[in-house]
């Protein structure tokens, strides 16, 4: 299908910079989506990639062609909001249809067309159903199928989950991934789910304050994110931080943590006397009574296999993912084991990760 | 004795039943949450308590005492819905004394603002006591909105998904606190949600419902590791179990009235059958069709025959679609025709 190339492009609205600076590329067959909390600029982008808005700077290019000025219409892409806006007068195949209907599409290539996507999307029997009695799923393929019945170049998502409850949700995600692979489409998803993206992304863009932290496949951004803010995104529950103030040398492989040291990935880069962060997620701690590094367990969830205990140490909050057969008392003082090679160490002012072996180990470039 | 009690309570709407038949038992400083779908009836079983609606049939007991016919000011309770309802013309100090300031109660002013300074402080917005309350971020409204009914202390504390509103983030840490709260304060809670981990990590029984029905009612252990029926096994965890229909997987070893396997994702173990020397020849061969990275576990999706499996393995296990891999299975649960827990008692052998 398509490429979308972003290139430094920013918006403001009146005296506000809601997007500044912007650059990404997606590639043909890619599902990339863009994740940030309310307010960090994702809509924005999103809707000057579909011609919804126009950049203030920047260009965008699709496959090649620079479309910066071309409104939506001349753009080729379908822009996809909240899935479940169908009309209610109208049968499957009416809703399914409408689009080329508006582009006065012949009729017969428009029933053609339409039962070729009811075949895709397995409603093909729902045909001439009203919308009205179908199930939530079935609600969903039908709005999903009015965006695919064009064959845009791209489809541009814009939290088309977010009405659904948490459980309709993950079935969805599911579906629509497998669909994109299915039609190999080009897709651009965003959300402020962070399962969401970790579950259907090939690549996610992590957006905060109108600007991109961090760009990388799921996993790389999970194990080495780069920025507090990116770390503290991810994760359910997302990577907790031990407060340390230290002087730092190249080639460190350990942190005074309350007095403790701890190891940790081989650091590369010298940092006078400061504030740092030491990041560790949740599957990366463990409780080993011969431990120094003490904490006192505040909290115990459980979820089924693993439990999440929460403990309070003298640097700070932490959140351990323990196995459920594991017993744990609120209240109990308790030693704390933090896998090495998985921690993350950031400069506790300005957020960033520092480079260590973990980063430059695995990491592209 | 128990706090709060429902002895057979029925309720309809015109042709709808709401809620059919139900008994429980909320004991004092429990926390109950009752989990199931939309339209499953646990609105309706709180609002029955709170007197807002008159059951059909049965009884409402509470502290020992029968109150199905007497009116919501009459019963001591207190409901937190899931909409904040603050009163955006008030502080947050006057929001939270409202309910103290009732003619009914009388209470005097110094008393007030001792019970609202403790309960701003076990909230944690005790800095804000003097801001409106339209001032306030989601999270902070909805502590207000907490902190309304905490102030009353009444014999049981009804709460209407109350942080389904917020964001994941705010949601996980309202959860610790208020299960904090309640620990602190030995309250009593009947809590009803649709989120599964709500219900896990805060309840000390869950109360699965369907259709108006209580189906079970247990720890959240018991709920988990001995669901009583299909339905049940398929409302907790994430991903949800695997209900395998029983002829899959060949059928030997299985009690006969089987006819559905349910199998965790974390009781199924996959190996190329390359790797390893002492899979068993019969064990079945599945293929992958992809591979969800979630950062601390993959979620890998295969296909058993005509059905789809999901399981769990290390990011570090190469898995890539199309690969074939041979299943192991540990810890199953049968469950009949009906959908109904077949036991097998003592018995952890393959499937």
């Amino acid at each position: 299908m398509a490429e979308i190339r972003v290139e430094s492009v920013a918006k403001s609205f009146g005296g506000f910079a809601a997007v500044k600076g912007v650059s990404f590329t997606v590639d043909h067959g890619a599902f990339f989506v863009i994740l940030g909390p309310s307010g960090c600029g994702k809509t924005t982008t999103l809707r000057m990639t579909a011609g919804l808005e126009l950049p203030t700077a920047g260009r965008i290019l699709l496959d090649g062609e620079d479309v910066t000025a071309l409104p939506a219409s001349a753009r080729d892409i379908a822009f996809v909001f909240q899935l479940f806006a169908l009309y209610p007068h109208m049968n499957v195949r009416q809703n399914i249809g409408f689009p080329l209907k508006c582009q006065n599409v012949p009729r017969a290539e428009i029933r053609r067309s339409v039962e070729e996507t009811a075949r895709l999307l397995r409603i093909d029997h729902l045909l001439d159903r009203r919308v009205g009695g179908l199930s939530g799923g079935d609600r969903q393929r039908v709005a999903l199928g009015r965006a695919i019945v064009r064959r845009p170049k791209a489809f541009l998502m814009d939290e088309p989950l977010g009405a659904l409850d948490s459980e309709f949700r993950r079935l969805m995600c599911g579906e629509l991934r497998e669909l994109h692979d299915r039609i190999d489409a080009t897709t651009v998803y965003i959300t402020h789910d962070q399962l969401e993206a970790m579950a259907m992304a090939d690549r996610i863009a992590i957006m905060n304050q109108g600007r991109v932290e961090q760009i990388g496949t799921p996993q790389e951004i999970y194990d080495r994110p780069r920025s507090m803010f990116v770390a503290d995104f991810i994760g359910a529950p997302p990577m907790s931080f031990l407060g340390v103030q230290a002087a730092l040398r190249r080639g460190d492989r350990s942190i005074e943590v309350d007095g403790v040291p701890v190891a940790m990935p081989e650091l590369f880069e010298d940092r006078a006397e400061g504030s740092f962060a030491l990041g560790v997620r949740p599957e990366n701690v463990s409780f080993a009574e011969a431990s120094r590094l003490r904490g006192r367990v505040i909290g115990a969830e459980y979820l089924g296999t693993t439990q999440i205990v929460t403990v309070t140490t003298a640097n700070g909050r932490l959140k351990a993912r323990l196995p459920s057969s594991q017993t744990v008392r609120v209240g109990e003082t308790v030693g704390l084991a933090l896998r090495p090679d998985r921690l993350s160490l950031f400069d506790a002012s300005s957020g960033a990760a520092l480079r260590s072996s973990l980063y430059e180990g695995g990491a592209h470039g | 004795m128990a706090e709060v009690a429902l002895r057979n309570v029925s309720k309809s709407f015109g042709a709808v039943e709401a809620v059919r038949g139900l008994s429980l038992a909320i004991a004092d400083g429990e926390f109950v949450v009752l989990l199931g779908p939309t339209g499953a009836g646990k609105t309706t079983t709180l609002r029955l308590i709170a007197g807002l609606e008159r059951p059909d049939r049965g009884d409402i007991v509470i502290e020992g005492r029968v109150v199905t016919g007497a009116v919501p000011a009459e019963r001591d309770v207190a409901f937190v819905f899931q909409q904040y309802s603050l009163y955006p013309h008030l502080t947050v100090y006057d929001n939270l004394a409202f309910p103290l300031r009732s003619p009914a109660r009388r209470m005097d002013e110094n008393t007030i603002r001792r019970r609202v300074q403790q309960v701003a402080e076990l909230l944690h917005i005790e800095q804000k006591l003097g801001n409106r309350a339209t001032a306030l971020s989601g999270g902070e409204m909805q502590r207000v909105a907490i902190g309304r009914a905490l102030v009353r202390e009444p014999a049981v504390y009804l709460m209407d998904e109350p942080l389904s509103s917020l964001d994941a983030k705010l949601r996980a840490e309202l959860r610790l606190e208020l299960k904090r709260i309640q620990r602190e304060l030995g309250t009593t809670i009947l809590y009803v949600t649709h989120d599964q981990v709500e219900a896990m990590t805060m309840a000390d029984r869950i109360g699965v419902m369907n259709d108006g029905v209580l189906i079970q009612l247990g720890t959240p252990r018991e709920i988990y590791e001995q669901p009583n029926s299909a339905y049940v096994a398929s409302r907790l965890g994430t991903p949800a179990i695997n209900l395998i229909p029983a002829e899959l997987l060949g059928g030997a070893g299985l009690p006969p009235q089987a006819r559905t396997v349910g199998l965790r994702t974390e009781h199924i173990r996959i190996s190329a059958p390359a790797d390893r020397q002492d899979i068993p020849p019969d064990a079945p061969l599945a293929r992958v069709h992809w591979v969800e990275h979630l950062g601390d576990q993959n979620h890998v999706h295969l296909r058993l025959a005509t059905h789809s499996l999901v399981t769990l393995a290390d990011p570090a296990q190469e898995l890539k679609a199309g690969d074939e891999v041979s299943l192991e299975f540990s810890e199953p649960l049968y469950f009949d025709q009906a959908g109904n827990r077949v036991e097998v008692h003592g018995v952890r052998e393959r499937a």
